[in-house]
């Protein structure tokens, strides 16, 4: 129910502010395409962070202004950027030996679905008339050092996107360390789930309501 | 003499023969070898196999070349973006195969392809089904999946700047499979923005040596892709 998610729980810019206090200072992150782009506007002052992209760019800058747009420097979603002072470009597969050697600290994705297990389906909905399209995603679950997913606790149609078991096709099984939604801050450990913050208005009972996943309170 | 500098985009892509497997470079528009494309759409190779990130934007570049029926099969991680209009009609029409490779799984399958590793274990797609068939085995208790490596038989491959022995630097993020993808063709065609002289480019500063490169060809302005997809252009080729 929209009206729900706008009434109760956080906002989307609050969840990625919410995410952005949980990446520490020094850290190599690289941030999915969408939502997951709003958490570099909210690193508190004070830490310094290093984005990696994974079409080749370790210190990536803000979004390149309007004119100012360079065709040959992109993002992963292929946006024009900008880079910072200090950044380095490196081909792609030295690009996926930073993800899957695990150099990169932290990746911040979005979800279709996350089970109480901490799997991923992020990439496909199975659905046979879509065009499959992968990218770097199962890279990504595979090799970075702590996975955060951040996505509204329901669909559009109110289903519950924290689930018993994935449906949609996995990106990845056992990855995810922790689950940030409207309505929850919510930790995957030992293949449990539990809620380590509940957004004002959210009861712990509204919260299971709304979760197909066996939740635990800390 | 060693001189790997060819007059034109069409003398670079002589030779490519139906079936071949072609390496193409760029992310989306940021290394795409346009010109190089064209030239392929104009020399007419069929049944080619391409190994690329994405496949194609709008009526020209990638796109070109799948629009004019040159491609049946084609290796990518990404092939749906908001502007990809041919593939996604010709895939769902069966006309042409897709193999889905994860993006890290790709670049790493044709640098084993060039560093002359016949395979590697990766934990990308354990337990999803893109590793459905494949060789899964354990190292340190965790499950892995073995990928093998892709060699082709050209690469087409956009640079910055080149000198006559192949030695190549690139532009910003428009690097990508471009270093790859020289390692792992018998023929590696490179277009470059600029030929330099020998010793212009700082041997500390090569980024690809000219060993894995065999035809460069000079072209000072290349299209922007986006450009020409924003103007809905279309590329159909020049009769020979």
């Amino acid at each position: 129910m929209e009206s729900d998610n706008k009434i109760i729980g956080w906002s989307t810019g609050e969840m990625a502010q919410k995410v952005a206090m949980d990446i520490h200072d020094g850290a190599y992150v690289n941030l999915g395409i969408g939502i997951p782009e709003m958490v570099a506007g909210f690193i508190p002052e004070g830490r310094e962070v290093i984005y990696h992209t994974e079409n080749g760019l370790l210190g990536m800058g803000k979004v390149a202004e309007v004119g100012s747009e360079d065709p040959e420097l992109v993002n992963a979603g292929k946006k024009y950027v900008t880079a910072i002072p200090g950044a380095a470009y490196f081909h792609h597969a030295d690009s996926f030996a930073m993800i899957r050697g695990g150099h990169i600290d932290v990746c911040v994705l979005g979800a279709y679905q996350v089970s109480e297990e901490g799997d991923l389906a992020n990439w496909s909905t199975g659905n046979p008339n879509d065009i499959p399209a992968v990218g770097g995603a199962m890279d990504l679950v595979a090799g970075v050092k702590t996975i955060y997913v951040i996505t509204k606790h329901t669909t559009k149609t109110d289903e519950s996107k924290i689930v018993k078991q994935c449906t949609y096709p996995l990106t990845g099984k056992n990855v995810v360390s922790r689950i940030y939604t409207n309505y929850a801050i919510i930790d995957v450990r030992d293949k449990q789930l539990f809620v380590r913050e509940l957004a004002p208005g959210v009861s712990f009972e509204f919260l299971q309501k709304h979760t197909e996943a066996t939740l635990h309170q800390e | 003499m060693i001189n790997k500098i060819v007059s034109s985009a069409k003398e670079a892509v002589a030779g490519i023969f139906d079936g071949a497997t072609v390496m193409i470079s760029g992310f989306g528009e940021a290394g795409s070898p346009v010109e190089l494309i064209h030239a392929l759409v104009d020399q007419g190779a069929k049944d080619l196999t391409v190994v690329s990130n994405n496949a194609g934007s709008g009526h020209v570049g990638l796109a070109a070349l799948i629009e004019n029926r040159q491609v049946k099969k084609i290796l990518c991680s990404f092939p749906r973006t908001a502007i990809s209009v041919v593939f996604p009609e010709l895939y769902r029409a069966g006309e042409i195969e897709l193999v889905l490779v994860p993006q890290g799984t790709l670049a790493e399958r044709i640098r084993a392809g060039g560093a002359g590793v016949p395979a590697f274990y990766t934990p990308a797609t354990v337990n999803t089904p893109l590793a459905e068939g494949k060789e899964v085995r354990e190292f340190n208790g965790r499950q892995y999946v073995m990928e093998e490596a892709i060699q082709a038989d050209f690469a087409l491959v956009k640079c910055a700047a080149a000198d006559k022995y192949g030695n190549l630097i690139y532009n910003k993020t428009a690097r990508n499979f471009g270093p790859v993808m020289c390692m792992a063709a018998k023929t590696t065609i490179v277009q470059a923005k600029q030929v330099v002289e020998l010793g212009t480019i700082d041997p500390e500063h090569v980024v690809t040596p000219g060993i894995f490169v065999h035809r460069v060809v000079e072209i000072s302005n290349p299209a922007d892709e986006s450009k020409l997809v924003a103007e809905n252009e279309k590329y159909h080729g020049i009769r020979q």
